[in-house]
């Protein structure tokens, strides 16, 4: 047991940082975090041995958080950026880089959530698509559009115009 | 180089970033990005995001995570539910440190890193590695450990009784600090590893009552403040047995508390 509980504690940061970038809002991301721990807490013994114990988290985390969007309680889409909280990307960073951090942050919060949370796992928890399928409960294929749209739709935004895709890509529908 | 692919796919474009093709695949994906510089520009697009999202959210991990004291003084039968919530308390350490005021801090510059933090886990350094005087005062005369601290300290102090938590006291020295003396009680289990706690006057600092985890070059650290005195356990142990340490002197400080 308490090896489980040491190992739960090393999921933490990464859990924090996940819900931080998904909900924007410093208070709703530690509600969310806290409520993902109670919930962990009182499953410890559900969970099984040689499973990856993070992916576990993040779909405990996931299923809270969507529960908790259907109740109306969290509007992550709602919150203005003025309303961040999260401390300050990097003391000493330029300003050039700041602003940079400020416009993913904000082409971040622009993305639909379905794209958001698939972005969020695969590219900054380093996630398989697997793992991500089975957190969020879709399929496999389905990682993969939503990873597509969002990425594209950040890179457009970023870049600051349009840019259509290669003629040499084969256009998956 | 491999020969490159006849075609590749967006999905695949995107498999290519994230790692997940085989290796024969992704040389073949190397080699036609090499003919496609539109598809290069969009996989170099996607790698930016993906190092912005880090430089952005990364220093979220340093942040302490704090648990509220009064998670401490449930009943007996949420025990166990009770140890694993303390063990929470933990962060990863290993940027947090630099880090100081920046990152989650709500005492601002952290006054207690240099009037607890530091001092606290500069005495166990110094005191626990000395083999022939670790201690001031030895255990066998607890009561004169007791009495002498107290009074220095003005205030009723005892070395509390960790039997519990698998630890045998060692004994207790008084140290300089800058705010008159601070107190170091020292205690040692069945294998001979050695853990302290560093007890000293402090300024009340809003917030700081829940316990704050730290970790220095291996050394592990649960500190709180509570009416004016300033607590820390350290040692090199695992924070989850820390932590029980952590929790069963809090419990002793405040059941001598209420017998005064």
């Amino acid at each position: 047991m308490r090896r489980h509980a040491d190992q739960l504690v090393e999921c933490i940061p990464r859990l924090r940082r996940y819900a931080c970038a998904l909900l924007h809002d410093r208070q709703q991301a530690e509600d969310l975090l806290q409520d993902t721990l109670a919930r962990a807490l009182e499953r410890l013994s559900l969970w099984r041995r040689g499973t990856d114990m993070r992916a576990w988290l993040f779909t405990i985390m996931h299923n809270l958080h969507v529960n908790e969007c259907r109740r109306g309680a969290r509007r992550p889409d709602t919150v203005s950026l003025h309303q961040s909280a999260l401390a300050e990307p990097c003391a000493g960073s330029r300003a050039d880089q700041q602003a940079a951090l400020h416009d993913i942050e904000t082409g971040l919060m622009s993305l639909p959530e379905e794209q958001r949370s698939v972005l969020l796992l695969v590219s900054l928890e380093g996630l398989s698509y697997r793992q991500t399928a089975k957190v969020l409960g879709i399929k496999t294929g389905t990682v993969m559009s939503r990873l597509h749209r969002g990425r594209e739709r950040l890179r457009v935004s970023l870049n600051g115009e349009a840019q259509p895709p290669s003629p040499h890509l084969r256009r998956i529908k | 180089m491999k020969r490159p692919a006849d075609t590749v796919s967006e999905h695949e474009l995107h498999a290519f970033v994230d790692g997940e093709l085989d290796a024969q695949r992704r040389s073949e994906v190397q080699a036609w990005l090499a003919l496609h510089p539109e598809a290069a520009a969009r996989v170099a697009d996607y790698r930016r995001i993906e190092d912005r999202l880090h430089l952005r959210f990364d220093p979220v991990l340093a942040q302490p995570v704090t648990v509220p004291p009064e998670l401490y003084r449930a009943p007996a039968r949420r025990a166990l539910r009770v140890a694993l919530l303390a063990a929470l308390a933990l962060v990863s350490g290993a940027l947090g440190w630099h880090l100081k005021g920046r990152v989650g801090g709500e005492g601002g510059g952290l006054p207690e890193l240099a009037e607890l933090v530091q001092p606290a886990a500069f005495a166990h350094l110094v005191y626990t590695t000395d083999t022939r005087y670790p201690v001031e005062i030895p255990a066998s005369e607890q009561a004169s450990l007791n009495r002498w601290v107290s009074q220095r300290m003005h205030t009723d102090l005892r070395a509390p009784d960790l039997a519990a938590q698998g630890l045998r006291l060692i004994g207790g020295r008084l140290l300089p600090s800058t705010n008159r003396m601070a107190a170091q009680f020292m205690y040692e289990n069945a294998q001979g590893d050695r853990l302290t706690l560093y007890i000293r006057r402090i300024a009340d600092y809003a917030g700081l009552s829940n316990f704050r985890y730290r970790e220095q070059k291996g050394l592990h650290m649960f500190y709180w403040i509570e009416q004016a005195m300033g607590y820390a356990v350290v040692g090199e142990q695992p924070p989850a047995q820390l932590i029980g340490v952590a929790n069963a002197v809090h419990l002793a400080m405040q059941a001598e508390k209420h017998s005064q």
